[in-house]
């Protein structure tokens, strides 16, 4: 069931175009990575699926009512983590849990039931009554958090919800929204691209407020295999002609050599069209007698993928 | 129901921020200097003692001075620290409208303010053990005086909504003040009264604030003052939810 179904979203401030002509689909149990340099258009595009910005043009159906027309009844399905989790500073954790709860229109005793749940769940229980100025980034970011989930949304909107955690912290909310994700919908934005592989079930990449892909990480990769490369060092001199010999016998699309130092090489394999084989490569190698010392396989990482497809977006 | 949950929500808000101005010291501050300086006032520059008269005119005569400089300290706070926070994204994006936001937050610090009059209390029963007041022109001034605070909340709450800086929030609510009082001093409409038509000034000096308070201290109150206040509320409040909605995301 498609718990957001956003068209033709268009948002722009003065000259300056924030998102342009976005369409987006997320369905119960899916995770949307939402990938961008910074300025891409991730947190306007989340903005206007919360409700806080109204696009210029597009329509949004939260979990099939308008935004538009009904945004007090759709905003009751969604929880959201504005970027930097802002939050009262003033009050203690119990206080402003128990104020967005309350304006989230729960009940006092599903109030306290909630309550109880986010302490144990986000591990909030050590600063319960601390005021929040007090606590640290990481605290602050999980406040953030339980307020998003204190009503137990359907929909999940997160703006960059482990910036600024320690590895440690990171992992925990990773964790987190991989639990928390079965019977939801959940959009988060982030810079990490090891994030959208541990967590999401799709990725969306967005530069200059356009959409650019939107993919399972697994298929992006697959798209993008012909960027793999195998890298072979041999201690041994390769002279032009055992370089030609070499290219010839490997049968690969590319193959360079680069000379480390006065005795070491390394030889470069890639292909845009077959998938690499290191024992293939590895055979014709020790057909000449070289000295192997190190192989190694490097497969084109969703780091690659993202840099190549913002930066060429952006040099068209 | 509809309106039950309405009133709820606006309500929630309202003990959030009432309770807010009691969470830090600004309250206690707050409550300290208006009650120094308006006793202060009263006794040393409005001659209580010497004027020996069984009146509180001494007292309510510098609260648009003191409400000049009180309310937008009470009031700067209101819009611009959301906005600075982001919090302000919180708020707009829980199930709640515009309205039910600005009117909470106003009501909270009129409120405040009104707990603040309250305090003063103490300078009626002094009166009336020193003689025989009218104090039905106290308790008209009262009303009257919580009236005009809740004009400057209003004002400066609006104002609030323009800027992420508490501090410019605080001197524009000030100097906007200052001149909604000054339009109704005589200085002023008398210098400008040679050259200008009498309907002109008159439409200025009934925007006073000073003029409609001179009134209320007098014990006369008209429905003219009463609409005149509600009005400017009412305004500013309206005024307020569109610059929230037009200026959240600057």
């Amino acid at each position: 069931m498609k718990l957001i179904v956003a068209k033709g979203l268009r948002k722009s401030f003065g000259d300056f175009i924030a998102v342009d002509n976005v369409d987006l689909e997320v369905s119960r149990g899916e995770v949307i990575g939402f990938l961008g340099p910074n300025g891409a258009g991730k947190s306007t595009t989340m903005k206007i699926l919360t409700g806080f910005l109204e696009p210029d043009s597009g329509e949004i159906l939260i979990n099939n009512i308008d935004l538009k027309s009904d945004p007090l009844k759709a905003k009751e399905f969604i929880g959201y983590l504005p970027e930097g989790a802002p939050s009262y500073s003033d009050m203690n954790v119990l206080e402003f849990l128990t104020f967005v709860g309350k304006m989230r229109g729960l009940n006092s005793n599903l109030l306290t039931t909630r309550l109880g749940k986010m302490a144990n769940q986000i591990s909030l229980k050590e600063v319960w009554n601390k005021p929040i100025e007090t606590l640290s980034k990481g605290f602050k970011r999980r406040v953030g958090i339980a307020q998003a989930l204190i009503h137990d949304p359907d929909i999940l909107i997160l703006d960059e919800p482990t910036d600024g955690l320690d590895p440690n912290q990171k992992h925990e909310m990773r964790n987190l929204i991989k639990t928390i994700s079965k019977n939801k919908a959940i959009v988060i934005s982030t810079h990490i691209l090891e994030e959208v592989e541990a967590v999401c079930s799709r990725a969306m990449i967005i530069a200059n407020g356009k959409l650019l892909v939107n993919e399972t990480p697994a298929n992006l990769e697959k798209q993008f295999t012909n960027k793999d490369i195998i890298s072979i060092k041999v201690s041994n001199k390769i002279d032009s002609i055992l370089a030609k010999n070499l290219k010839s016998s490997i049968n690969y699309g590319d193959v360079k050599i680069e000379k480390v130092n006065k005795d070491t090489n390394k030889i470069l394999v890639s292909d845009n069209k077959k998938t690499l084989d290191l024992n293939t490569v590895l055979k014709q190698v020790y057909k000449f007698k070289l000295n192997v010392i190190e192989a190694s396989f490097i497969k084109s990482n969703l780091e690659e993928i993202f840099r190549k497809i913002t930066t060429t977006n952006a040099s068209s | 129901m509809i309106m039950k949950n309405y009133l709820g929500k606006t309500y929630i808000i309202f003990d959030r921020e009432l309770m807010g101005y009691f969470r830090t010291p600004l309250a206690s501050i707050f409550l300290l200097v208006f009650l120094a300086l308006s006793s202060g006032m009263t006794f040393f520059l409005g001659r209580f003692f010497e004027r020996d008269q069984a009146d509180l005119t001494a007292f309510f005569a510098w609260h648009p001075w003191l409400f000049l400089i009180l309310m937008p300290a009470i009031g700067m706070r209101l819009w611009a620290e959301e906005r600075r926070s982001g919090t302000i994204e919180l708020l707009i994006t829980l199930p709640v409208t515009n309205t039910q936001l600005v009117i909470g937050k106003f009501l909270a610090s009129w409120v405040f303010t009104l707990i603040a009059l309250v305090l003063t209390m103490p300078i009626w029963i002094t009166v009336n053990y020193l003689g025989d007041p009218d104090n039905n022109v106290i308790l008209i001034s009262y009303i009257g005086s919580w009236l005009m605070a809740g004009a400057f909340l209003a004002l400066t709450s609006c104002l609030s909504a323009l800027t992420k800086n508490q501090v410019i929030a605080f001197i524009v609510s000030s100097i906007s003040g200052f001149i909604l009082i000054m339009a109704g001093f005589n200085l002023v409409l008398s210098s400008v009264r040679s050259w200008t038509p009498s309907w002109v000034i008159e439409t200025i000096s009934s925007m006073s604030f000073l003029s409609h308070f001179s009134r209320i201290q007098m014990g006369v109150f008209d429905l003219r003052t009463l609409i005149f206040f509600v009005s400017m509320i009412i305004l500013c409040v309206w005024i307020n939810v569109q610059l929230v909605q037009i200026k959240k995301a600057d």
